[in-house]
C-alpha cells in the first residue's frame, strides 16, 4: 500500500495535475474505495454509489462487489479477470425482479415449449434435455447490457455498475435450435420468447420476459445451459438452467428458464418494447428487424472493449523496471483482431501479443510490458479493434440508460 | 422502531440471504413516506443512484416505479417522495 506522502508526490510528480485536468482526463483515485472506476483510470462512480457499496458473499459466492441486495446485483471484482475464464462463485450477479426463487430442485424443473409457431408444444425434465439431445458446449462472455454504466458521465440512473457485470464461462447444455426441431418450427415463426422463473414483488410489476430473433435462435452455439465451467450452474446465475445467447448482451441470456414460446409476432411487453432500448442507428450493431416498431432499437450484440487488469491508476513504477499491461479484451462474436497499448496519450500505439484463443466470444488475453525509462507519470491505455473493424470508443458514446460504454481506458502510472 | 422491525422481517420472509436492513436512509421530513419502496427493492437503490438526480429526475424515477413497476404509491406521496429524494439523495450544486 502506497503512503500518503508518496501520493503526494504522485501528484507533484505530474508537474501540472491541472494541465491534465483541462485535457479532460478523469480524476485520479485516492484511497481507492471497493469497486473504484477511478482507480481503474476512468470517471468514477456516482458518489453515492461508491459510499454505498461494499464487499459482500451471497451464500455460494465469494465476496462481490455489492451494489443492491434485493434484487441482488453484484459485480465481480477485477482481479478475478486476470484469468481469461472467471470463476463461478466469482461470477456476477445479475436479477431485475425481487421475487426470485430461493431453492429451486432439479427434479421439479421443466421447460415448456410452446407458441403459435411450434407444431407440437413440448414438456421437457432436465433428465430429458439431457439425454435426449445432444450435448454443445461454448466459450463466452456474459455481459450486462449497463455494464460500466455508473462510469457515464453526466451520470445516468440504474444500476451503477463499474467494470464488472461481465465474465467469461465455458457453458454446456444443448442447442436451443434442437429442442425447437422437436417442437417443430413452423414458417413464419419469427422471435423466440423467453422467461425464467422470477418475477416481480408485486403482480402488478412486469415479469422480466424478453425475445430473440429466430435466426439468433436457431444459431449452433445459442445453448439451453446447464454446466457453466464443468459444474452446474451457481443458483444466482440461473441453476438450473439458462439461457446463452453468445455475442449477444446478458439481458437475453434469461436464468432459471422456464419458458421457451416460438411466436409470429413480436414481443412487446416493457422489457422489449421499453427497456434496453438504443437510439436507432447510434451503434453498428446488427438490428432486431422485428422490433423496430418504435423509434428506437433493442440493443443486440456486445460492442468491441477491453480492460487493463494490471495496473491501478496512481500506481508507481521503478526507473528501469517494467510496466506491465495486461488484461483481456472481447467483442460481439467477430473475435479480437489486436490490442494495441499507448504510453504517450494515444499518440502512438504498440501491438500487445494476444493470449490463446479461446473462441470468438470469449475473452483474450492480452499482454505488453513496456519500459519505464524516464521519471514522470505516463498515461498507458489499451485499445482492442475486433475482426469486424470495430474499435473501442475514444469518447463515450452517450445514451439515455447508460448502454456500450467501451471507452478506452487511460491509467496514470508514475516512474519514480 | 416499527419501521425497522417490518424492515427485518420483510428480509427475513422475502429474502432470507439479505443483509439489507444494514441500509439506513437518512433521517428526515418524508421519509416514512420513501419506506414503502422497501415493498419492491432493497433501498441501497437510493444511495447508489445519488447525488447526480435533480427533483425532477427524482419524480421521473418515482414515476417510473408506479406507472411501469406499479409500485402501489398513492398520488398524493409522489411529491414528498420526491423532495426527500432531491433534498437528500439529490444532485449537489
Amino acid at each position: 500500500m502506497r503512503s500518503r506522502s508518496s501520493r503526494r508526490s504522485f501528484v507533484a510528480g505530474l508537474a501540472s495535475a491541472g494541465a491534465l485536468a483541462a485535457l479532460g482526463l478523469p480524476r485520479r483515485a485516492i484511497g481507492a474505495p471497493v469497486g473504484s472506476a477511478a482507480e481503474l483510470g476512468f470517471t468514477e462512480l456516482p458518489d453515492g454509489a461508491l459510499d454505498e457499496q461494499s464487499l459482500y458473499a451471497l451464500p455460494g459466492k465469494l465476496p462481490l462487489i455489492k451494489k443492491t441486495f434485493r434484487p441482488p446485483n453484484f459485480e465481480t471484482p477485477v482481479e478475478y479477470f486476470r484469468t481469461p475464464i472467471t470463476p463461478n462463485k466469482a461470477f456476477f450477479v445479475r436479477y431485475h425482479l425481487a421475487g426470485i426463487p430461493q431453492s429451486i430442485k432439479a427434479d421439479d424443473w421443466s421447460l415448456d415449449v410452446a407458441g403459435d409457431s411450434v407444431e407440437r408444444p413440448l414438456k421437457l425434465s432436465l433428465q430429458q434435455l439431457r439425454k435426449e439431445f445432444e450435448p454443445a458446449q461454448v466459450t463466452a462472455v456474459n455481459q450486462c447490457s449497463g455494464n460500466r454504466r455508473g462510469l457515464f458521465e453526466p451520470h445516468v440512473p440504474g444500476v451503477e455498475w463499474g467494470v464488472g457485470a461481465m465474465g467469461n464461462a465455458v457453458w454446456r447444455g444443448v442447442r436451443l435450435k434442437d429442442v425447437l426441431a422437436r417442437a417443430g418450427v413452423r414458417s413464419g415463426a419469427l422471435e423466440v420468447v423467453l422467461d425464467g422463473a422470477d418475477q416481480g414483488a408485486i403482480d402488478k410489476t412486469p415479469d422480466f420476459v424478453k425475445s430473440i430473433p429466430v435466426d439468433v435462435a436457431l444459431r449452433d452455439e445459442t445453448l439451453i445451459a446447464f454446466e457453466m465451467n464443468g459444474e452446474p450452474l451457481p443458483h444466482w446465475n440461473g441453476f438450473p438452467a439458462r439461457l446463452v445467447v453468445p455475442g449477444w448482451t446478458g439481458t437475453y441470456w434469461v436464468k432459471h428458464l422456464v419458458s421457451v414460446k416460438l411466436m409470429s409476432t413480436p414481443e412487446k411487453n416493457f422489457w422489449m418494447s421499453t427497456a434496453y432500448r438504443l437510439p436507432r442507428g447510434l451503434f453498428k450493431t446488427p438490428t432486431f428487424a422485428s422490433q423496430l416498431y418504435a423509434p428506437n432499437e433493442p440493443i443486440t450484440s456486445m460492442v468491441v472493449n477491453s480492460l487493463v487488469t494490471s495496473l491501478r491508476s496512481g500506481q508507481q513504477v521503478p526507473r528501469g523496471k517494467t510496466i506491465p499491461v495486461r488484461g483481456i479484451a472481447w467483442d460481439g462474436g467477430s473475435g479480437i483482431d489486436a490490442v494495441e497499448v499507448s504510453s504517450d496519450f494515444g499518440g502512438s500505439w504498440q501491438p500487445a501479443r494476444l493470449g490463446k484463443d479461446l473462441g470468438r466470444y470469449s475473452f483474450r488475453e492480452f499482454a505488453l510490458d513496456l519500459p519505464a525509462r524516464e521519471p514522470g507519470a505516463l498515461v498507458v491505455m489499451a485499445r482492442a479493434t475486433a475482426k469486424s473493424g470495430e474499435t473501442q470508443a475514444n469518447r463515450l458514446i452517450f445514451n439515455p440508460a447508460g448502454y456500450h460504454h467501451n471507452v478506452i481506458q487511460r491509467l496514470y502510472v508514475e516512474v519514480v | 422502531m416499527r419501521l425497522a422491525v417490518a424492515l427485518i422481517s420483510l428480509a427475513a420472509a422475502s429474502c432470507a440471504w439479505a443483509q439489507e436492513s444494514r441500509v439506513v436512509l437518512k433521517d428526515a421530513p418524508g421519509k416514512d413516506k420513501v419506506m414503502q419502496c422497501v415493498a419492491c427493492h432493497s433501498l441501497d437503490y437510493i444511495q447508489m443512484n445519488s447525488h447526480f438526480l435533480d427533483k425532477a429526475g427524482w419524480t421521473a424515477s418515482v414515476n417510473k416505479m408506479i406507472n411501469v413497476f406499479g409500485a402501489p404509491i398513492p398520488k398524493e406521496d409522489v411529491e414528498p417522495i420526491a423532495d426527500y429524494l432531491a433534498q437528500n439523495y439529490g444532485k449537489r450544486p
